[in-house]
């Protein structure tokens, strides 16, 4: 049987972290606040009420697009797209329709790949609708969110790109600050568009909406990729038609078919002048950005680290720039740093630290102790967490460590110390005997006694080398 | 201007003004009356004027305000039954700019549902009756306000021009009439009709009263970011025109323009050449593409401005409704008046998908050689002389029925407001029967004080 070619674009809706919303100054956050408590009578659409175009929501679009190695379009304009719905006050949602302020773009996959960016406008987010069986309730706290929608080319094959691509959108925009990035809260929300195909000829495509986890897309691509072939199978023809996707079911189900889509009614905004913008101030951004993933992919490149290891860092921002400053200081250093991030820092019992409290210099200080033996590598880790609990910021690794009494002992004097003690102890008469003998196994009971006498902080390497000399 | 002082005080020059209104009752100019708050607002000034504190310029000056400007005063009803009874938590930017000069609103005024019409008689409540015949449409849309100034009930009074709203009944009336250059003031406030040729103005008696009051009401306001820098700033009298020369636009000196009016704007021509100007004929054959722009343009604005009464939040909600599609179409039925359904199908059919091409943006190319038009002619004269509207005031009921003949009246005055223009109404003479006409001054943009100045020393020729 001959292959079916999947094709996926996928649009995906950002809410931006600005202060205020979009075209009003009410609060933008309304987590946790009571329903329809950030509402100014811009949002809720009194009589004679003018949107005021919000400029910090201008600068997470331009920050946004860059992160997407996007065009800034210098002149961008704002149109009407009129429908009907108690969620949406005005009667028209304020977007981009002609003249978006992001342009063509591409972004590079962590696999290789790239998926081409067609353009991402701004607009503003429609409030929620709670149905109560007899009625509905509306909350109109979202209505007026700055909102980017980024539209990607088709450029998408299978299931685990359309996730990787939804990852790596999520890593870029939260690189360059513009969202919360919290997917629970529906702060980022993926439509995506799948066809499948034997030809070099497009299928007709479906469009799967409010997808809001990585897992979900995956799923939701791969139920419509079967779904779509056993309907070719069959005989039949894909429906050209909205759906949605249930998470419980694992199935997507048809909503809206192409016939029944609504006219938008498309028209310029009067009320909004268009946004011109100086290539200056677009310079002056761009020099504000801060390191993106790729970037710190090439570099973090050099330390050999796993695949999931490194991507596991990029999923937090602020990791990532710590790792680069040690990679900076002394690259040698840097890889240990990497496993205590992707394996100790990461783990599910750690999520809730502040990644931002151990500066590169403590990092790098940390993995040149235990580089130096000063320090073992259990030590390191007890430091480690040490530093993300800690309350006074002033304390070095070092001041820590010797806090925690974990400095190892690599004085060789002192050492041979405590080893001439622990041979001379009757309980350790007969290991002795058996390593004179070349029984090499009972060394590590001798190296643990004389451990347990350091309470630890002796460099078990040391002191197996030490025990060997002295007993030959 | 009756301003209050030592001398004269706020109250009874409210007192008069109410008092006239009740007197004239029967022309039905207002919609409703702000009495009991006008009055408590006419002690409070002159308690400061006994106390020798300072008061503004129209300290106690008594005004109507068209009933589409939203006030904390009152309800704002816009003619429609759709807003009847909303009480708005905001004042219009104009509105308040006016009161912290002291000026007094005694009371709201009719209009056509939502400003459209140019009779006043598609308002819910009733048409207004003209200054200068009961059996005569007042016009409109601002047709209360410019009555209630034609009759002497209030010195000055506020009206919306988006083609023609405040020039026409100005005309009509026998009054002054400024529709300013587009964002001159602010639009925060005031029920929106067409956005993009929405402007707020005035009417008076004197060019010098309407002078000071846009002089107030002007400038940019950060709630509207389609108003621009305050340029009303000069006394009247500084405002000469430059060029001293004016053109006078040949295409409406026939077709579809009364004999009569025609006369009259050719009388206007001698006079201006007497207070020394060089009057020029000029051909614009774009001109009359005017309507056509304008019944596209201004419909679409007004489709999409109307979206937001849907009975969910504020104003009128049927009471029969059985599901989220009956709130809308039934509620939307009651609450609008047939011109703004009219105008509601109209909009929705030019935006609609195939047809927006052929129709939206198709006017908007056209309204870009309009303004081209104006620009080229700007370079030769200081500004464009014609009608305001085709004939005096017709008969109430007269083109009700007829949508179009209704149009045809806006056939001079959407020219400027699709171009964004300065234009003015001046009162000039009267037709044989006795109603007023008025005419129209068309300048570049922000010359609007130069217009009135112009119009002013042409009244004052012998």
């Amino acid at each position: 049987m001959e292959e079916y070619k999947t094709t996926i674009g996928i649009e995906c809706h950002v809410q931006l972290n600005t202060k205020t919303k979009l075209f009003s100054a009410v609060d933008n956050d309304a987590v946790d606040k009571e329903p329809n408590s950030c509402v100014s009578p811009i949002d809720y659409a009194l009589p004679g009420m003018l949107p005021v175009l919000n400029k910090a929501a201008i600068e997470k679009c331009v920050r946004a697009g860059l992160a997407m190695n996007c065009k800034i379009n210098l002149v961008s304009r704002f149109d009407r797209k009129h429908y009907y719905y108690p969620d949406l006050p005005k009667g028209y949602q304020i977007t981009q329709m002609y003249q978006p302020i992001i342009g063509a773009g591409v972004i590079h996959l962590p696999d290789g790949s790239d998926v081409h960016i067609e353009h991402a406008h701004l607009e503003e987010d429609a409030g929620k609708l709670t149905h109560f069986g007899t009625y509905s309730l509306v909350d109109l706290n979202r209505a007026g969110t700055p909102l980017i929608e980024i539209v990607s080319m088709p450029d998408i094959h299978s299931p685990a790109q359309a996730r990787a691509y939804c990852e790596e959108l999520h890593r870029l925009m939260m690189y360059a600050g513009v969202t919360n990035g919290d997917l629970y809260q529906g702060n980022m929300r993926f439509d995506i568009n799948v066809s499948v195909s034997k030809t070099d000829k497009l299928g007709t495509r479906t469009e799967t909406k409010n997808l809001n986890s990585f897992r979900s897309i995956e799923r939701a691509v791969e139920y419509e990729v079967k779904r779509q072939i056993e309907v070719l199978e069959k005989g039949g023809k894909v429906k050209q038609e909205t759906r949605g996707w249930n998470d419980a079911t694992g199935k997507t189900t048809s909503q809206r078919s192409k016939e029944e889509a609504q006219d938008y009614r498309y028209m310029p905004e009067p009320d909004v002048p268009p946004v011109v913008l100086e290539q200056s101030y677009v310079d002056k951004v761009e020099a504000s950005m801060p390191m993106m993933p790729d970037e710190y992919r090439s570099k973090f490149g050099l330390l050999n680290l796993d695949h999931s290891e490194s991507e596991a860092i990029l999923n937090y921002p602020i990791l990532a720039q710590r790792l680069n400053e040690v990679c900076d200081k002394n690259i040698s250093l840097a890889p240990r740093v990497a496993h205590w991030f992707s394996g100790v820092l990461l783990s599910e019992e750690n999520q809730d630290k502040n990644f931002a409290l151990a500066t590169a210099e403590e990092l790098a200080e940390l993995s040149e102790m235990v580089e130096k033996k000063e320090l073992s590598s259990t030590g390191a880790k007890a430091v480690l967490m040490e530093m993300y609990d800690r309350k006074n910021t002033a304390k070095t690794a070092h001041t820590l460590a010797k806090e925690m009494n974990l400095l190892q002992e690599n004085d060789e004097g002192a050492l041979e110390a405590i080893i001439d003690e622990v041979l001379q102890a009757p309980e350790c008469a007969k290991a002795a005997d058996d390593v004179r003998n070349g029984e090499m196994k009972a060394i590590g009971f001798l190296v643990g006694q004389v451990m347990k006498k350091s309470k630890g902080k002796a460099n078990p390497a040391t002191v197996n080398g030490l025990i060997k000399k002295k007993l030959s | 201007m009756k301003i209050a002082d030592k001398n004269t005080k706020a109250v009874d020059l409210v007192r008069e003004a109410l008092e006239k209104a009740k007197e004239f009752e029967q022309y039905h100019c207002f919609i409703s009356m702000n009495e009991a708050r006008a009055l408590e607002r006419a002690r409070e000034i002159d308690e400061k004027i006994a106390k020798g504190e300072k008061v503004g310029r129209l300290a106690g000056v008594p005004y109507a305000l068209k009933d589409n400007y939203l006030s904390r005063e009152g309800v704002t009803t816009a003619a429609a039954r759709m807003l009847d009874n909303f009480p708005s938590p905001i004042t219009a930017t104009a509105v308040a700019k006016l009161e912290a000069e002291g000026a007094i609103m005694i009371g709201r005024t009719n209009l056509d549902a939502y400003a459209h019409g140019s009779s006043t008689e598609n308002s819910y409540f009733g048409p207004t009756h003209n200054a200068h015949d009961m059996e005569r449409v007042a016009g409109g849309s601002s047709g209360g306000s410019a009555v209630a100034t034609a009759l002497g009930i209030v010195q000055f009074a506020l009206g919306s021009d988006t083609g023609g709203s405040i020039r026409q009944p100005a005309s009509y009336n026998g009054v002054w009439g400024v529709k300013p250059t587009y964002g001159t003031v602010s639009r925060y406030g005031v029920v929106a009709m067409a956005s993009s040729t929405d402007t707020m103005g005035c009417f008076a008696k004197t060019a010098e009263d309407v002078d000071l009051v846009m002089s107030i009401m002007a400038g940019k306001d950060p709630k509207d970011s389609t108003t621009i820098d305050d340029f009303w700033n000069r006394e009247l009298e500084d405002a000469k025109p430059k060029k001293k020369k004016i053109g006078l636009i040949k295409d409406f000196l026939g077709g579809g323009v009364d004999a009569e009016v025609v006369k009259a704007i050719r009388d206007y021509a001698d006079k201006m050449k007497k207070a020394g100007f060089e009057i020029e004929e000029v051909e614009m054959p774009i001109m009359k593409y005017g309507l056509a722009i304008y019944y596209i343009v201004q419909p679409a604005e007004v489709a999409s401005n109307l979206s937001r009464y849907d009975g969910v939040r504020y104003g009128h909600r049927a009471a029969e409704i059985t599901d989220l599609d009956s709130v809308y179409s039934n509620t939307r039925d009651e609450g609008f008046m047939p011109e703004n359904k009219r105008r509601i199908m109209i909009g929705n059919f030019v935006l609609s998908s195939g047809f927006f091409d052929a129709y939206y943006l198709k006017a908007q190319k056209a309204r870009t050689l309009l303004i081209n038009a104006y620009n080229e002619a700007f370079e030769k004269y200081d500004a464009l002389l014609c009608a305001v509207a085709p004939a005096p005031a017709f008969k109430l009921g007269e083109k009700i029925n007829d949508p179009l003949q209704m149009y045809m009246e806006d056939m001079m005055s959407v020219l400027p407001s699709l171009a964004g223009l300065p234009a003015i109404s001046a009162p000039f003479t009267k037709s044989k029967g006795g109603l007023p006409i008025g005419v129209q001054l068309i300048g570049p943009r922000k010359s609007d004080q130069v217009l009135l100045n112009i119009a002013k020393t042409v009244e004052e020729v012998k």
